[in-house]
């Protein structure tokens, strides 16, 4: 029974592995992303927008905290959200690069936003109807407000895009610096295979198809021309072979976790 | 450059069927669907199934306002926003 | 306090206008935008709000240094809405200014030059985690004092929006303290952290409720116009009285020799801060000063393009939409 009174997750042991992994997958995109959203905390460019940040980023590390509660049980070695997120170096970590990127300016962080928000909104959606039960509750509650941000993120795109020759120009480099990030999404690996075969993950090429018809529309809304570029070139962070960005990252998050071992807070 | 400020809005709510709109507040934006979004940002910290009127400040002709005062919940799953979430002891007094 | 040294405007009202303007407040009624007040009154609110306001957003700096530092996943969504809270605050006091016949933007201007202040707690750094504690315990445990009587003040959209506050930041001040108790009661180095904490913020914290003006002129005005409800002094009394058991809980000492409890007062003796490090603070040469201001005239120039990209979008639609019909 897990602590939580909820059923203990069923599954085979032989995927328990494969299953782990995944679920740091998604856990850790929302927590990184979480982290680099609330670093706009107090700098946003409106009190509105400021505000609005800070829900995102409330979100995300609400949605984290579930998939990585979940990842520690089904790895079974008794760690916690917690652990996993402050007691892991960079190589276990399991966030696509898209996300940890440093934020640049609020076009950079929205455009990004706006790519991942596109993914994760039809990822959740097809596991929000996952034979898993405790993977769909999850997904269940984190799709709300997926919805909500993906609406907001896109509506943003637009007027920006399609706002001041500036705003017009910085949008369009924020696309074209993230671009090549956006296609590890989509790049699929043993583990990605595995849990689609058990059935409990859908077909990351299912999940391209929809997010391209989505991504175009709203670029094409916002007056914005799609790259010409690869969008795979960045890849591995699935992997945990990461930017360099994301070390510093954790060397900030995980100080006082490190710094003073085993204390309560 | 240009300064224009975002126009000034008034946000009013109705958190739940069959109660009217009330006024909470106002806020900035653009125009009045990003008015919307905003005041779900900061006036509704998200909850859901409430309805949302913006109105802009400007086209309001006020007799005398309103005496009573707005209070919206936060939304209910941010159990940490409320005082009963930490636990203070007896000892420590009213706090 | 948020609102610290507010000197009373004059008025060259008509006098019978005032008399009847004072009978008003006298008999408790609330005054609301648009209707009749003194030239001196509305000056005075504006500086006080906008204080206020320029307060919260400006004190949204020193606690969000430790969100992406935060030691729990838990801490971290607590502090980030406490510090959203603040940006909140900011604009229902914001709101509550503009109904005085000021814009937000003027008022983000007069923060930005310097023509108006915020509070000088704000200008101290926050170093350790257990500064997240002190902050809420100590800091908003000092606003609260304020800002509960307020919720009496006259003019209705600052009283309203003091409602608001008061109910949302009901929260805060216990976030700070279970961080205070968590840090008195773990480890030897947290006990120390925790110390330390209180040692540097008892004393700003104090500061707070600015210098006595039982003897002010400005004060005098103010209490009679009910945009003051207490003294400072008694401000701080109460602050006291109610903080120093509270630090002893957490088996903390209050860093002032002086301290004692007077029996015939009912109240605690307590050593009064240094005045001239506060006239210090408020003339720019805090520890922070340059920090705090060059972070927010930082976000509102870099945000410039992107209130002007979404301001442009906003007329484009406006004339397609007329076009259209």
């Amino acid at each position: 029974m897990a602590l939580d009174g909820r059923d203990p997750v069923k599954i085979d042991d032989a995927l328990r592995p494969a299953m782990f992994d995944w679920l740091c997958r998604l856990g850790d995109n929302a927590l990184i992303l979480g982290h680099r959203t609330s670093e706009w905390c107090g700098h946003g460019p409106a009190l509105e927008e400021d505000i609005a940040l800070a829900n995102t980023a409330l979100d995300l590390i609400g949605h984290c905290q579930m998939w990585l509660g979940l990842a520690a049980e089904v790895e079974g070695q008794g760690r916690t959200a917690d652990q996993l997120a402050y007691l892991r170096d960079a190589m276990a970590f399991r966030n696509v690069k898209l996300v940890e990127l440093p934020n640049g300016d609020i076009g950079q962080t929205i455009m990004r936003e706006f790519l991942f928000d596109a993914f994760h909104f039809e990822l959740l959606t097809e596991l929000s109807t996952s034979p898993n039960t405790r993977v769909a509750e999850i997904a269940a509650k984190a799709l709300k407000e997926v919805a909500y941000q993906l609406d907001r993120a896109s509506d943003l795109v637009v007027r920006l895009g399609d706002g001041t020759e500036e705003s017009h120009a910085r949008m369009q480099a924020a696309l074209d610096h993230l671009w090549p990030y956006t296609g590890e999404m989509f790049t699929a690996d043993a583990v990605d295979t595995a849990m689609t075969e058990a059935g409990i993950a859908p077909d990351l090429s299912d999940l391209q198809t929809r997010w391209t018809a989505t991504v175009k529309d709203i670029l094409d809304e916002a007056t914005l021309t799609l790259p010409e570029r690869r969008f795979d070139v960045h890849t591995g962070g699935k992997q945990g072979r990461h930017t360099e960005h994301l070390g510093y990252l954790l060397a900030e998050m995980q100080f006082l976790q490190r710094a003073y071992p085993g204390a309560e807070w | 450059m240009s300064k224009k400020e975002w126009p000034l809005w008034e946000i009013f709510i109705r958190g739940q069927h069959g109660l009217n709109h009330r006024h909470v507040g106002s806020l900035h934006a653009p125009d009045a669907e990003m008015a919307i979004n905003n005041a779900r940002d900061v006036y509704t910290r998200r909850k859901e199934g409430v309805s949302i009127w913006v109105v802009p400040s400007s086209a309001i002709t006020a007799s005398s306002p309103s005496e009573k005062g707005p209070l919206f919940d936060p939304a209910e799953d941010k159990v940490y926003r409320h005082p009963t979430f930490y636990d203070i002891p007896d000892e420590v007094g009213h706090m | 306090m948020y609102a610290q040294m507010i000197k009373s405007e004059s008025s060259n009202d008509d006098p019978q206008a005032l008399a009847e303007f004072q009978a008003r407040i006298d008999r408790g009624e609330r005054i609301e935008p648009k209707e009749w007040m003194p030239e001196g009154y509305r000056k005075t609110l504006i500086r006080q709000i906008g204080q206020h306001a320029h307060s919260e957003i400006v004190g949204q700096l020193p606690e969000g240094n430790w969100i992406t530092r935060a030691p729990t996943l838990e801490r971290k969504q607590i502090l980030l809405a406490k510090v959203q809270d603040e940006a909140g605050h900011g604009l229902y006091l914001y709101s509550a200014c503009e109904t005085l016949g000021v814009t937000r933007d003027e008022l983000f201007e007069k923060l930005h030059s310097g023509a108006m202040k915020y509070s000088s707690i704000f200008n101290y750094p926050t170093l350790t985690w257990a500064d997240m504690g002190a902050i809420g315990w100590l800091v908003d445990g000092a606003a609260i004092m304020n800002q509960v009587p307020l919720q009496r003040t006259s003019y209705g959209p600052y009283a309203r929006a003091m409602v608001r506050i008061c109910k949302e930041e009901s929260f805060h001040q216990r976030q700070g303290y279970s961080i205070m108790m968590k840090m008195a009661q773990g480890t030897p180095a947290q006990k120390e952290m925790a110390q330390d904490a209180l040692n540097r913020f008892w004393y700003p914290s104090l500061m707070m409720f600015g210098p006595s003006d039982a003897e002010s002129v400005h004060s005098t005005q103010n209490m009679a116009w009910k945009i003051k409800i207490n003294t400072n002094d008694e401000l701080r009394q109460r602050f006291v009285n109610e903080t120093v058991p509270q630090a002893e809980y957490l088996g903390l000492t209050v860093p002032d020799e002086h301290l004692r409890w007077n029996d015939d007062k009912q109240g605690y003796d307590f050593s009064e801060p240094d005045w001239d490090e506060f006239f210090e603070v408020l003339k720019g040469n805090g520890p922070c000063n340059e920090e705090r201001l060059g972070a927010r005239r930082k976000a509102w120039d870099d945000g410039q393009w992107f209130r002007e990209g979404l301001s442009a979008y906003a007329d484009k639609q406006a004339t397609r939409r007329t076009a259209a019909e």
